[in-house]
């Protein structure tokens, strides 16, 4: 890209030449033609009366002749400097404004503020490109959190969404293609302090070309990508990004869970809420026979999975041989009554409407509950700010791809070890789970539990180190206490302890930590902060370990042990 | 043959050749160095700076910042002469006239610069 001002001072290059030369020529002839003073004697302009002249003249000031009455013959040049000087001026600034409000040049002005922009920013920052529904829902989440980021977006229009947003935090935006390395460079890809790149352009190919561009140019940055079909996920994975989430996948596995432990999917819900959310209920879905609308990615995914926990289907599909829909599908959107009734929706238990038309969708689950009442909806809400509508339909479960996505990328980037939990909790049974849930419950309120992480080391617990090194065992009781009350703990559940490879689900809270130990933790936000200080103060964690408040000046505490 | 480039050459050699012009002669004698010489010299000089506007390489940045100091020594060179003259309203001794050819002198100096650049680049850069 080039340099703002060079660009400005080539396109000024003729405009300025002409000026420069109306004043020499204009100076010039009002110093050669001669003209009497006011003795009568005659009298010739000098160079310095002549600019002087000629510069508040040129600027349509006029202060009259000076500094004699001019002769005719001054005056017949005066009237042609004059006109020369307003069109000389007309023409310098008339082309410094087409070069201002030129498309090209307010492009290349957006685009080195925006790199200046990303230079200034010392901390660490996250490049999320696209800013569809998912990535807006996911930079407020960030900059809510204190985690920078910056926004590069194909869509002028998008941007200027951006530039409104009442962000807690300043997240510069760009309107260019992402897909272009020199933009991804620009937006900080190469700086030492860019943590990651988010790509949710909404579109796989795009997704795919800038994991590659960032992979190649800075291998060491983390690279999460959506992707909404297997192809470009194997593809992705091949070379190397770090976490590629199918929003679909994600739904179809989690509604399958609900079939078979509701308990473990709360869990899952819970750990990747958003920001303050209220927790959401226990739900259960009926197994049965079930009518499936829209056999597209969504549908096929859903179907797959929910298979496996032997729930039959009923396909309704508008287009059955391009989608590759089994033969016994009933052809139609869904949304008249015949095929809902010809896909057998009298008899089944749920529907569930995933076409890619949010309208269609909706006036399935109309149709459907009009016909069968008893239903359990599940419905695909494609696009965000249609959610008060949705909300107001009282749908059983309502899939938003750009909260799943959202979410998901937002658990990764807070707590990398949450994907280590839901890895182990994998094996465990629906009584653990529901054990898990009332534990969870029981520390939070209202509002979804906050998950964060810990490090057991030197600069982030420096009074458990202190502590061991004293020779005293730190429990994990001792750091979720109260560090106002130690006989109270804080209202957060420990989830896990990774220890040198080695997993801890739900450690006990006798567990003597070990310095390395990363531990995962969920609750609310107020023990969070409470923890830290904890960890941080020797004076806190001794009293929590002792029960004594030691004093903590010299002088004092040489006059109690005296 | 490159019409740029001619225009080019042509106004820093001129500017160049103004200025000595303007330079030649006795030191403090005033009826050597002409006024409007200096004026040409002075003109010829800014009109050759913005001619090298804009150019990004590095061979373009020292040929503007030769020019640029070449437009500063005359500027001086023209406020001395018009403050004694009009200002201070004294006539042109020849201590004055030898301090604004010196400065004229400098400027000189730096258009050779300019003018050296060029050729280095005209010969460096054969098209």
């Amino acid at each position: 890209m080039h340099n703002v001002i060079s660009l400005l001072l080539r396109r000024m290059r003729l405009p300025l030449i002409v000026l420069i030369t109306t004043y020499a020529v204009s100076v010039l002839g009002l110093t050669l033609i001669p003209g009497v003073d006011d003795q009568g004697n005659p009298w010739r302009m000098d160079f310095f009366h002549a600019t002087y002249f000629v510069s508040f003249l040129g600027s349509t000031i006029g202060f009259g002749e000076i500094p004699y009455p001019f002769t005719g013959a001054q005056r017949m040049w005066t009237t042609f400097t004059i006109y020369a000087a307003v069109v000389s001026w007309l023409y310098a600034i008339g082309t410094i404004l087409t070069v201002i409000q030129d498309q090209g040049f307010r492009r290349v002005l957006a685009f080195s503020s925006f790199s200046r922009k990303v230079r200034r920013m010392q901390e660490p920052f996250y490049i999320v490109c696209g800013y569809g529904d998912a990535s807006r829902l996911l930079v407020r989440e960030l900059s809510e959190r204190c985690i920078h980021c910056v926004v590069v977006e194909k869509d002028r229009e998008k941007i200027l969404d951006l530039a409104v947003e009442d962000l807690p935090d300043f997240v510069p935006g760009l309107s260019e293609d992402a897909t272009n390395s020199d933009t991804l460079i620009a937006a900080g890809l190469k700086r030492p302090n860019c943590r990651g790149v988010i790509a949710l352009t909404g579109d796989d190919h795009s997704n795919l070309t800038i994991a590659i561009t960032s992979k190649l140019l800075a291998p060491d940055i983390q690279v999460i990508c959506q992707s909404d079909s297997k192809d470009s996920a194997a593809n992705m994975a091949s070379f190397g990004t770090d976490h590629i989430i199918d929003p679909f996948e994600i739904f179809a596995s989690r509604f399958a869970m609900m079939f078979h432990s509701p308990s473990m999917y709360l869990v899952y819900e819970w750990m990747t809420a958003v920001y303050g959310a209220p927790l959401s209920d226990f739900k259960r879905p009926p197994t049965g026979s079930w009518v499936l609308c829209g056999f597209g990615r969504f549908g096929k995914a859903v179907r797959e999975y929910i298979a496996i926990e032997g729930v039959k289907t009923r396909l309704i599909e508008a287009e059955p041989e391009a989608t590759g829909a089994p033969l016994d599908t009933v052809e139609g959107r869904g949304t008249e009554a015949n095929t809902l009734l010809d896909a057998g929706i009298q008899d089944a238990v749920g529907v569930i409407a995933g076409t890619d038309n949010d309208a269609n969708n909706l006036s399935i689950l109309i149709t459907a509950r009009y016909l069968n009442p008893g239903l359990f909806t599940v419905v695909r809400q494609n696009q965000q700010k249609k959610a008060p509508i949705f909300k107001a339909a009282d749908i059983g479960l309502i899939m938003q791809p750009g909260t799943l996505v959202a979410q998901n990328i937002l658990g990764l980037i807070l707590s990398p070890l949450l994907g280590d939990f839901f890895r182990l909790t994998r094996d465990q049974n629906e009584e653990w789970a529901n054990v898990l849930v009332s534990r969870i419950a029981g520390v939070v309120a209202e509002v979804t539990p906050e998950t964060w992480e810990l490090e057991i080391s030197v600069l982030q617990a420096p009074a458990v180190y202190n502590r061991q090194r004293c020779g005293h065992k730190v429990q994990l009781k001792d750091i979720c206490s109260n560090p106002k009350d130690r006989s109270k703990l804080l209202p957060c559940v420990p989830l896990l302890i990774k220890r040198d490879g080695m997993d801890m689900l739900l450690p006990d809270m006798e567990e003597h930590l070990q310095n390395g130990d990363r531990i995962l933790l969920c609750g609310r936000q107020d023990a969070s902060s409470r923890l830290r200080y904890t960890i941080n103060d020797h004076q806190a964690l001794d009293y929590i370990q002792t029960g004594i408040d030691h004093p903590r000046g010299t002088v004092w505490r040489w006059i109690t042990s005296a | 043959m490159n019409l740029e480039k001619v225009i080019f050459a042509f106004f820093s050699i001129l500017a160049l050749t103004l200025n000595y012009g303007f330079f030649i002669g006795e030191l403090d004698d005033p009826t050597h160095h002409n006024v409007y010489e200096l004026f040409a010299a002075l003109t010829v000089s800014l009109i050759a700076t913005i001619m090298k506007f804009g150019d990004r390489a590095h061979i373009g940045a020292l040929l503007l910042a030769t020019s640029l100091v070449a437009d500063l020594q005359l500027i001086a060179a023209a406020l001395v002469w018009g403050y004694v003259v009009y200002v201070a309203e004294s006539p042109l001794e020849p201590s004055v006239m030898s301090s604004i050819v010196s400065l004229s002198g400098g400027a000189l100096l730096a258009n050779l610069t300019s003018v050296i650049l060029l050729v280095v680049e005209t010969v460096t850069f054969r098209r």
